[in-house]
């Protein structure tokens, strides 16, 4: 047990290293900071305009639909590419589980298309 | 491989039943369909109820022990299967009239149908988590099926942030577990697991999993979501959260402890005994408050899986058989209950107030009737059939030496009978006040409410043999 606990040690240290540093650096701020508001300071920054709105803006869903998609395609291609360099390797099960995984991505995809969610009118 | 395949038949027949229906829907009439596909479905989860239950014999793993098929599995899916196809049913007309039903909504249930059915056969922390994930997946989703609805997607989003919470909780338990067994399949991990002398990081991760399971059962501590989502779901939705996916939470629970830590029964015994004696007196005590019925029965779920954990926490072959028991009976009553929620309305539109049953009897003195046994069964007065549930898992506790668990069931359960007899109370002896509700006359719903209530006493007989198949199943799990 002290064994195996020890081979933890390094990264005990750097969670205290990490963890100490950075309460350091924050209360240097607070300590030594000189603190002087007035209201152009405080105020919120905008490429030098005053602000045109609240900084919570509503966005369109669809851009998270595309992120969505992105993700799922990106994540397609992270398995593609194991299982392309191994090819030779594995065995028709495994060619055919890629099919089946890429069919079932595929009838995902064609229901969101149908159903509308890319059209941006 | 073939053999393989041939053991999930049913769950790939059903994946594909699903991805079938999403595509012909989407390329013809769309929602026009929604309701033949809701009936198509309910036909598809009888069909497989029946296949499941009458095929199938002894026990068979599959993928090197990722799948497990045995007497537990099978009596676990037909349950899964049946009350997901009964609340189907009740929900079509329901949502057809408000404008929710489309042709997501059977599909979703079928994928979470499907992912339930991995979990009650998971023989492998990774199979159990992809059966999990999917099954939760679906449920986000339907939880927030009314869109246009602030309260129905705040339960859709409060039901993913900790539903992805307890996900994270299990997975980093499922990690520790590997680590220090080294090995991922259940009959691997037994090998480490012995009683007394665990590994301390086996031990952690047994708890971390012990947690991540007691969310998906909505086990206090870890209930806070449960009120929220099913006041905020549509109601169809609610009753669904309400009896398959407890039922399958429940069943992988069982599985995982005596599958994966069954020679170290003392080790998780003391966690699910503390779940369980929490959850009866919380939902027992919350519940008094209430006065949205849903949200009621949401307590009243949070008490039942109390109960349904005191039978875990035996340890015994007697437990497991209790648990599987009072599980098949509270997903029975929860039915009927919820058919009966579900004709509450006033010109319309539906209510879900308690106070609104004022002198319901006077009006529909029948369904005021079978509601009166569900009440009665759902708090445990002897001559119902909830009562034999209870008595059930108070025997395995007692038997298995935990007689102060048993007390402090019986306790709770007092306690918990006010607030069922103050509905009946309302329906009986209420005052009189302008805003009643006027009962929708939907004869599915009647029929389900009915029927609920009829095996509520006729099932006292021999519990339509339902004892025997869940004693099957409990020595299939543990041995």
């Amino acid at each position: 047990m002290d064994e195996m606990l020890r081979e933890y040690a390094p990264i005990l240290m750097f969670l205290a290293v990490a963890i100490g540093l950075g309460l350091v650096l924050i209360l240097a701020a607070v300590v030594l900071a000189v603190r002087n508001p007035d209201p152009e300071k405080v105020s919120a920054y905008e490429c030098g305009f005053n602000a045109f709105d609240d900084a919570r803006m509503k966005f369109d869903v669809r851009f998270y639909l595309v992120s969505i998609l992105f993700i799922i395609f990106d994540l397609e291609i992270a398995f593609l590419f194991p299982w392309a360099v191994a090819f030779k390797d594995i065995s028709m099960v495994g060619f055919w589980s890629m099919m089946v995984f890429l069919a079932v991505l595929t009838i995902g995809f064609a229901y969101e298309w149908k159903k509308g969610a890319l059209e941006w009118q | 491989m073939a053999t393989d395949l041939t053991l999930i038949l049913p769950e790939v027949f059903m994946a594909c039943f699903a991805m079938l229906g999403l595509i012909l829907a989407v390329y013809t009439s769309k929602d026009g369909m929604a309701s033949q596909l809701v009936w198509a479905t309910s036909a598809v989860f009888l069909v497989m109820a029946i296949w499941i239950g009458t095929t199938g014999e002894g026990t068979n793993v599959a993928f090197d022990g990722m799948f497990v098929d045995d007497a537990f599995s099978r009596f676990c899916k037909v349950a899964i299967l049946l009350s997901a196809a009964a609340i189907l049913l009740m929900s079509e007309g329901y949502m057809a009239d408000r404008g929710i039903l489309r042709f997501e909504y059977p599909m979703l249930i079928v994928l979470a149908v499907v992912g339930m059915m991995m979990m009650v056969s998971a023989g492998d922390l990774m199979s159990l988590y992809m059966g999990l994930e999917l099954q939760s997946l679906a449920l986000y989703v339907v939880a927030s099926l009314r869109r246009d609805s602030v309260k129905s997607t705040e339960a859709g989003l409060k039901y993913f942030v900790l539903g992805a919470l307890s996900s994270g909780l299990l997975l980093y338990g499922a990690s520790l577990v590997y680590g220090y067994s080294g090995t991922t399949l259940f009959s691997g991990i037994i090998q480490t697991a012995k009683s007394g002398d665990m590994s301390l990081g086996l031990l952690f991760g047994l708890v971390f999993l012990a947690a991540g399971f007691a969310f998906k059962v909505s086990a206090v501590p870890f209930h806070m979501w449960t009120p929220d989502v099913y006041e905020g779901s549509p109601t169809p939705i609610t009753a669904f959260f309400a009896t398959a996916p407890k039922l399958a939470a429940m069943a992988l629970f069982a599985r995982v402890m005596h599958d994966a830590f069954g020679s170290a029964v003392r080790d998780w015994q003391q966690i699910i005994a503390f779940l369980s004696v929490l959850s009866m007196f919380l939902g027992a005590v919350a519940a008094i408050g209430q006065t949205n019925i849903k949200r009621l029965m949401a307590f009243s779920s949070i008490a039942h899986m109390g109960y349904a954990l005191m039978g875990l926490a035996a340890g015994t072959v007697l437990g497991v058989q209790a648990m599987l028991v009072y599980m098949a009976i509270y997903v029975t009553m929860n039915v009927g209950t919820f058919a009966f929620i579900l004709m509450m309305q006033r010109d319309g539109q539906p209510v879900t107030d308690i106070a609104s049953l004022n002198l319901y009897a006077r009006r529909e003195p029948g369904r005021a009737l079978a509601m009166l046994v569900l009440l009665f069964s759902l708090a445990g007065v002897p001559p119902m059939l909830g009562f034999f549930g209870k008595l059930y898992v108070l025997r395995a506790a007692y038997d298995a030496g935990l007689i102060w668990l048993a007390v402090a069931g019986v306790i709770a359960s007092v306690i918990g009978a006010f607030y069922y007899l103050r509905i009946v109370f309302f329906m009986y002896f209420g005052d009189e006040t302008d805003e009643v509700m006027t009962g929708s006359k939907s004869p599915i719903l009647s029929g389900f409410l009915m029927a609920s209530a009829t095996i509520m006493v006729v099932g006292i007989v021999n519990m339509f043999g339902i004892e025997g198949a869940a004693a099957f199943a409990a020595t299939a799990l543990v041995n």
